[in-house]
């Protein structure tokens, strides 16, 4: 084994003094940040009332409800939650297609390619955001004031959220496709319609069936809060077993939740590749 | 110039335009059918979900006219006309949405740091064991598939009533999020100077250390600010089950018909998660340069 030379340090020092020594501000960035970070996490511990006296006495109730929800028991409900659970998907595969339907004409209005004019895409932009910008469960709390308490007000509820998230999303797919099928149709004679019936809708269609499965799947989820609410579904079942402290019905309803939710994540993704095929989009 | 289109003989013409129709038909067909399936499912969903279009169409003006509602203040006049009047408790909904961001804030790091802790134990490359690595994974699953509110729900129980659950729930839940993700970047590292750090004789604490991380960091900090933004979106409504936040004011409002409160309210939150979102897009655009804004 031979000794490695030791490289003259001094001269490469003299060629690049920013290697070697970095600024102090560059230096202290990172540290400067951290202790940043650290001091508002604390005040956030002091101000939110966290105290270990409180986060272990909730620990041991935690372990305790843990062990009072083992094993998992509907009890005599079984046909009951089934039913929910029921009420649930519908809740989720109604109110995703609904939204598709509603977001599709408003999504070419918000897409580049369709309306060149700012006037018009701007608003309908920023009305998007705004829908968005409320979550589902709120508009959920909105629509049972309209409706009254049940699962058609969950229908609304995912209907009106994912209305300002497929307008968005919709209107990407259409701005990304291609310009050359659409000019295709107008230079064999075709009007502005047939441009977005046969150029552009082809492209895009399977993107938005892609987007759909996807929500359809992801809104699963959402359908079992808003019943949290009132708003029907599984999730209505689960707050009121939680606030009897019905634990072993509470953990069953969980295990239902978690199943039904890997069932339907296996078929749509089938069903995406389905699809749009092995270049997965979403 | 005009040339003439040279048009295929009849026969041949027959020919192709039959495998034409065939081949439309067999597309078509299928496509009935999709639809057909689709709409049988559709109409058993509506039947599910008690749909009912006469209550719809009988209360649907009542869902326009909720808006003019909370657009009206107490006296008759609109919103806008008397903002001292309808922005009268912003002092205490400020407090609160502090609060919420306080909640996601504490939230997130802590559910960042424990995902830190558990990716490289998920992540294909670097797991020790594939026992590990399939218990860490179902752990995950099971953090992120369970939605934050109902862990709200029972640490509301378990913890008392306050911020406490809220912040508890949503590091939960950012946990199996965050998880998910981190591990997906380490299974993106380059192993060669994992390799190169072994072969010195290193251990699996310090080939972590000093080959995945430097790689990884950026991509971290990078999510976990996203999911900043998500979760003081999630935080603003875990008040509605008792969890802290503006959330609790905000249920209350709607509950007992304080019409303008509402609109305030959903101002609020609405410009907040705003200002939120363009704050952390700038700040990771300006902390990892253009290869990591997607």
């Amino acid at each position: 084994m031979s000794q490695m030379p030791r490289p003259d340090t001094t001269e490469l020092r003299a060629k690049y003094p920013g290697v070697f020594e970095r600024p102090a501000s560059a230096r202290l960035a990172m540290p400067a940040m951290i202790v940043g970070a650290l001091a508002i996490f604390i005040y956030g511990l002091v101000d939110l009332d966290f105290s270990p006296t409180k986060l272990i006495t909730g620990m041991s109730q935690l372990g305790w409800i843990t062990m009072m929800m083992i094993p998992p028991n509907p009890g005599s409900s079984f046909p009951l939650y089934m039913q929910a659970l029921g009420e649930t998907l519908s809740i989720a595969l109604l109110g995703t297609t609904l939204a598709a339907l509603l977001a599709l004409p408003v999504s070419l209005l918000a897409a580049r390619n369709i309306i060149a004019s700012n006037l018009i895409r701007f608003p309908v932009r920023r009305f998007l955001d705004s829908i968005r910008g409320v979550d589902t469960l709120i508009w959920a709390l909105v629509w049972i004031n309209v409706v009254g308490l049940g699962p058609f007000a969950g229908v609304l509820a995912i209907m009106v959220s994912d209305f300002g998230a497929f307008g968005k999303l919709f209107s990407e797919a259409i701005e990304a496709a291609d310009r050359k099928q659409v000019e295709g149709i107008r230079a064999s004679g075709g009007n502005a319609l047939h441009e977005i019936r046969f150029g552009l809708l082809p492209q895009v269609l399977p993107v938005i069936a892609g987007q759909v499965l996807y929500f359809i799947e992801s809104n699963t989820r959402s359908a079992t809060i808003i019943g949290i609410v009132g708003a029907g579904g599984i999730g209505l079942q689960l707050a009121e077993q939680i606030r009897v402290l019905e634990w072993q019905k509470v953990s069953f309803l969980i295990l239902m939740i978690l199943i039904a939710v890997a069932a339907i994540d296996f078929i749509s993704s089938k069903l995406r590749f389905a699809i749009i095929g092995q270049r997965a989009v979403v | 110039m005009a040339t003439a289109i040279s048009i295929l003989p009849a026969q041949q013409l027959a020919t192709l335009n039959d495998a034409y129709r065939k081949a439309v038909a067999r597309k078509r067909l299928k496509a009935t059918v999709a639809a057909a399936v689709f709409c049988a499912a559709l109409f058993i969903a509506a039947l599910g979900a008690d749909v009912n279009l006469h209550t719809f169409f009988t209360y649907f003006g009542n869902f326009l006219s909720y808006f003019d509602r909370i657009l009206t203040l107490d006296s008759g006049a609109r919103v806008w006309t008397d903002p001292v009047e309808w922005f009268w408790g912003l002092k205490k909904w400020l407090r609160l949405l502090g609060e919420t961001l306080l909640i996601s804030y504490v939230g997130t790091l802590t559910g960042a740091v424990f995902a830190f802790a558990l990716n490289f134990f998920a992540a294909q490359n670097t797991a020790p064991g594939p026992w590990v690595r399939f218990i860490v994974r179902r752990l995950l699953e099971f953090a992120r598939t369970v939605p934050g509110i109902v862990f709200a729900l029972i640490f509301v129980i378990a913890f008392g009533l306050g911020p406490m659950a809220g912040v508890l729930a949503i590091a939960i839940h950012t946990t199996g999020a965050l998880g998910k993700l981190f591990a997906e970047i380490v299974e993106n590292a380059d192993m060669k100077p994992v390799e190169g750090i072994r072969s010195t004789g290193a251990s699996w604490l310090s080939c972590m250390r000093f080959a995945i991380l430097p790689q990884v960091s950026a991509g971290y900090a990078s999510y976990a600010l996203l999911r900043f933004e998500i979760n003081v979106r999630e935080a603003s409504v875990m008040g509605f089950v008792g969890a802290g936040g503006i959330g609790q004011e905000l249920v209350v409002a709607i509950r007992k018909f304080y019409y303008s409160d509402v609109s305030a309210i959903l101002v609020t939150i609405i410009v907040t998660v705003f200002i939120i979102d363009i704050s952390t897009g700038w700040l990771r655009g300006r902390l990892f340069g253009k290869e990591t804004r997607r």
